[in-house]
């Protein structure tokens, strides 16, 4: 019987709250989901110059270990079912960060017949980086954006705030 | 005599507490959300078909093991063809010349092999001994 929105807002529950949240953003696996030429700074980005290591996040190949999908790159309509699935298959809690132009809004190939217009038409976006590409440094800002927002979010606390676990 | 039996009685407890500790709160802490979509199988997110569990025709596994030999023939065959012409100009010919035909005639004789025991073939003639 889990215990999400159950609680009063009691310091130890708002303190165990704070704890998970530290522990959940300082673990963030991120999947390894490069579509485009934005994938390049993706590598960039867990390469031994930006390192995004040291803030706990590495590179996962399944959907069932990651918390964090990256999409890098032009999303095309025939990847969007595969990335919405893929989103699917992700265990909850589960953030996706939408990496540059193309996924933010579909960029320069925005008028194109084969291209979806931004990944937030088919999973909820947490982050935009933009950029085209971003630069390795833009989507480490990206990711301590992430961690500043995992680290308001509720669990235990019944509060309208409370993080509502994403319905199928 | 039964006090030489504490200290694993001990670890015992620990280490069944400290699994039941940790199943414990996960069940407790963390989100459970299972839906159709999610618990389906993971297939780099190809819509699965089929069962996984198919009969699948055994001469396959030959046919993977001859194409590695003309791949790692191709494979090594077309960079040395790039820059043979320049070991050519820098005086080793014969010794670029003599590696790569014993690389392929080891490969060569494999082939040979398989072309004896038939594997060429998709419908393999087994010899009937007499």
């Amino acid at each position: 019987m889990p215990l999400l929105n159950t609680l009063p807002d009691y310091v130890l529950t708002t303190k165990t709250d704070e704890l998970l949240n530290w522990m959940r953003k300082s673990s963030i696996w991120y999947m390894l989901f490069g579509l485009a030429c934005c994938a390049i700074e993706l590598m960039h980005t867990g390469g031994p110059r930006a390192d995004l290591d040291r803030f706990g996040a590495v590179p996962r190949a399944s959907a069932r270990q990651s918390d964090l999908m990256i999409v890098a790159g032009t999303l095309t309509l025939k990847m969007a079912l595969r990335t919405r699935l893929l989103y699917d298959q992700m265990p909850d809690p589960k953030y996706a960060i939408a990496m540059g132009s193309c996924a933010s809004c579909g960029g320069l190939f925005q008028l194109a017949y084969s291209v979806c217009d931004g990944v937030d038409k088919i999973l909820p976006v947490d982050v935009y980086v933009p950029g085209c590409p971003p630069r390795p440094e833009a989507l480490t800002e990206g990711l301590l954006k992430l961690q500043e927002k995992i680290m308001t979010e509720r669990w235990l606390v019944r509060s309208p705030n409370g993080k509502q676990v994403a319905a199928a | 005599m039964y006090i030489n039996f504490g200290v694993p009685l001990a670890l015992t407890i620990i280490g069944v507490g400290f699994v039941a500790i940790m199943v414990g709160l996960q069940r407790l802490l963390a989100p459970q959300n299972p839906y159709d979509r999610k618990l389906t199988p993971y297939e780099c997110g190809e819509p699965p078909t089929g069962p996984a569990w198919i009969n699948f025709n055994v001469r396959f596994y030959v046919i993977a093991l001859i194409f590695v030999v003309f791949e790692v023939e191709v494979a090594f065959v077309y960079p040395i063809a790039a820059v043979y012409l320049d070991w050519v100009r820098s005086g080793r010919r014969i010794y670029a010349l003599s590696e790569i035909l014993i690389f392929l005639l080891i490969l060569f004789v494999g082939l040979i092999y398989v072309w004896v025991k038939h594997d060429l073939e998709w419908i393999k003639k087994i010899p009937v001994e007499d």
